[in-house]
């Protein structure tokens, strides 16, 4: 390996670089099924952040004893472990948020970020990175959540509830479309979210190129 | 009566991808030729259906008399993982053709959050071993009839002129938006039946 990595680094490539939601499309389920509201949003996030770093430090840490061609095996188990912990925990002091997110609790267990996170860095790299790429990827996609879940709300109802601070009102500017609440809401607005990012990322290359082409002269 | 309204109702009013959200990776992922799509299919079909029977089983014989309900996630994924993978050794000495044809979705099947979403939610419904496996036919059923038409969609892109921006995943999560939205209108259709 190259020296050491920047922690730092491990730790802030979730946010854009290596958005699970927007640049790897993946943990998709959970994304469209729990973002009906922005509290909603949140709590999944929380429970993802702990798995995922949980699960990257169990894995760094037993990197060296864990055989090759088990691999797999070995991390379902040890993503397993917290997610049971998470889903224990939830039930005990939070049952009315437990029964909102429903099976996608327990079912963080197959959510693909986890296992590509524990393949593709956790089972490289040493304890201390893995667990600032756990808490990095796990704060992005948390960030995904909460501004898809607020998109939704904030369109659905009229309103965006933000816990006990009071709500935030817009009937005045229009009425609200009970159908982003509703699956296809979901996907119609994952969807164009995607298609602006993709907008702004050209419209920056572009200027880039253009900036460049000018220097040359 | 219970069979027809377990049935329809998986495939139409509470399909897996249109309405709940379950299997979006692989229905993404795999959805872009018809043959990948109908493949994919027929492994999801044959998994879901006995993955179903075989952890209802084992919630029955197993987790309930040791009282160990509270393991039931991590005891479900290595049933289903352990299912597999017998499937697929199985497969390999007794049907090497339905091996080829099969053979590289088996794996993929494990993360498929659709199987073991359907084995918890049989949990949920309080269905036994039989009503399990009516119940997980039933979404894979629905989960193979919307890959299918989906991939017919996306096959017929490559003929169009589709801006930029759009290509790609953007232009799949619509689309599928706008399925779902046809799907919507068989909501409430079959109350009359299950009640």
């Amino acid at each position: 390996m190259n020296g050491k990595r920047s922690l730092l680094h491990d730790f802030t490539k979730g946010f854009i670089e290596e958005n699970a939601t927007f640049r790897m499309v993946i943990g998709m389920c959970p994304t469209l099924a729990v973002t009906t509201t922005v509290v909603n949003g949140f709590w999944m996030g929380i429970a993802v952040i702990f798995v995922l770093t949980f699960s990257n430090v169990l894995v760094s840490a037993l990197r060296k004893v864990t055989p090759d061609q088990i691999r797999i095996p070995v991390f379902v188990i040890l993503i397993a472990t917290p997610v049971v912990i998470v889903e224990l925990v939830m039930k005990a002091f939070m049952p009315d948020m437990y029964s909102i997110l429903g099976v996608f609790v327990p079912l963080i267990v197959v959510n693909c970020i986890i296992i590509a996170r524990s393949e593709a860095f956790a089972y490289r790299y040493p304890v201390m990175n893995s667990l600032m790429d756990g808490l990095g990827i796990g704060l992005g996609y948390t960030i995904n959540l909460i501004v898809i879940g607020g998109i939704r709300e904030f369109l659905g109802t009229g309103r965006i509830v933000l816990f006990s601070l009071g709500s935030f009102p817009a009937r005045l500017l229009f009425d609200p479309m009970a159908v982003m609440l509703t699956p296809p809401g979901g996907f119609v607005t994952l969807g164009l979210l995607m298609a602006i990012l993709n907008l702004v990322i050209k419209r920056s290359e572009s200027k880039k190129a253009a900036r460049e082409a000018a220097a040359h002269d | 009566m219970r069979f027809i309204s377990i049935i329809l109702g998986g495939v139409l009013t509470s399909n897996f991808i249109f309405m709940q959200y379950l299997g979006l990776c692989a229905f993404i992922g795999l959805s872009e030729q018809l043959e990948t799509a109908v493949g994919m299919s027929a492994a999801v079909i044959f998994v879901m259906t006995f993955a179903s029977t075989v952890a209802a089983a084992f919630e029955q014989f197993v987790l309930i008399p040791l009282g160990l309900q509270y393991l039931r996630t991590i005891a479900y994924i290595l049933v289903i993982a352990g299912f597999v993978q017998l499937v697929e050794i199985f497969l390999k000495k007794t049907a090497p053709g339905l091996y080829k044809a099969m053979g590289i979705y088996l794996p993929l099947i494990t993360t498929n959050c659709a199987v073991l979403g359907v084995a918890l939610l049989n949990v949920t419904e309080e269905y036994d071993i039989l009503w399990s496996t009516v119940n997980g036919m039933a979404g894979a059923l629905g989960w193979s009839l919307a890959i299918v038409i989906f991939a017919g969609i996306r096959e017929r892109w490559k003929f169009m002129n589709i801006p930029d921006v759009l290509k790609g995943f953007p232009l799949a999560l619509v689309s599928t938006g706008l399925m779902s939205l046809g799907f919507l209108g068989f909501a409430g259709l079959f109350q009359g039946i299950l009640k």
